[in-house]
């Protein structure tokens, strides 16, 4: 079974909280476990703070929006997790992904946002073009059974 | 996110409680940055962490501005009693190597809760200042 959630909001700080509250909301049906919705919190922290930091440059206007959709697979026990936005898009995506790597050095930016999606979800892919904002699909699956993460 | 400021006999001890992400560090950057420029002198500096609920990357961030801020004065920083969501984040960065985790024997010492010197040597009792920094959200 499908369940879908889709949430506009405006890319501002205040809502960094609650977008990562709301869609670890949507994902308790999969019954994750306490540390799978922290790492789902955190990577879709990640993705917002992305979205209000660099894709709207801070502007913190109401008018720009992350639309953030979710797809709940009850059957496979995953989320998929898209977060759009119409902001200013990455030039070079493959280097946005490198660990340490960041516009804003004298902003106090880790550049490990994208490397921090990648480790704590199941799965992560960018879409960018310059100008035309920026698409982070993430998905994270819970319960993993017995021999899931065998090596 | 709330955060509060004390300096107990030279060592300056940072206590956060609730979520670190952007718009809480901007709300309590400047303030910790205040308190830090008016304790200049200090031996040693704390950030306690074990009511951290949530953390992102921004508090990597953060906390190596914090770090880069008390090198201007050569105030060496560590971490106590960083807790489970704060540390998955802050290990997979490397802060660890600039920024040490005291042990918890020492976190002890640092909090004032025992008598005599922890690990990192300069920790006891005694509260000289106390400052309340407390970001937009409540926790």
């Amino acid at each position: 079974m499908k369940n879908r959630m889709i949430l506009k909001i405006s890319a501002i700080g205040e809502n960094e909280g609650f977008a990562r509250s709301a869609v670890a909301a949507f994902a308790a049906n999969l019954e994750p476990t306490i540390d799978e919705l922290s790492d789902l919190k955190t990577a879709v922290s990640e993705a917002v703070t992305n979205c209000v930091v660099h894709a709207y440059k801070g502007a913190e206007s109401a008018e720009n929006y992350i639309e953030i959709t979710c797809e709940a697979d009850t059957k496979a026990c995953e989320l998929h997790i898209e977060l759009a936005d119409t902001g200013c898009g990455i030039e070079n995506v493959e280097k946005a992904l490198q660990p340490f790597f960041t516009t804003s050095e004298n902003a106090e930016r880790s550049g490990m946002g994208f490397t921090i999606m990648q480790t704590f979800t199941d799965g992560c892919e960018v879409e960018s073009s310059a100008g035309a904002g920026t698409r982070v699909r993430m998905k994270k699956k819970f319960g993993k059974k017995a021999g899931d993460n065998a090596e | 996110m709330k955060a509060s400021a004390t300096k107990k006999n030279g060592v300056l001890h940072f206590y956060f409680e609730g979520e670190l992400d952007e718009h809480a560090a901007r709300q309590i950057r400047r303030r910790i940055d205040a308190f830090i420029d008016e304790n200049a002198a200090a031996e040693s500096a704390v950030f306690h962490l074990t009511h951290v609920t949530f953390m992102d990357s921004t508090g990597i961030g953060f906390f190596i501005g914090r770090y880069k801020k008390l090198a201007v004065y050569s105030i060496p920083a560590y971490f106590a009693d960083v807790g489970c969501e704060a540390d998955k984040v802050l290990s997979l960065s490397g802060v660890y190597t600039v920024v040490p985790k005291l042990p918890p024997a020492a976190d002890q010492y640092a909090a004032g809760q025992s008598a005599g010197q922890g690990a990192a040597g300069q920790y006891v009792a005694g509260r000289e200042t106390d400052h309340s920094i407390n970001g937009g959200r409540r926790a």
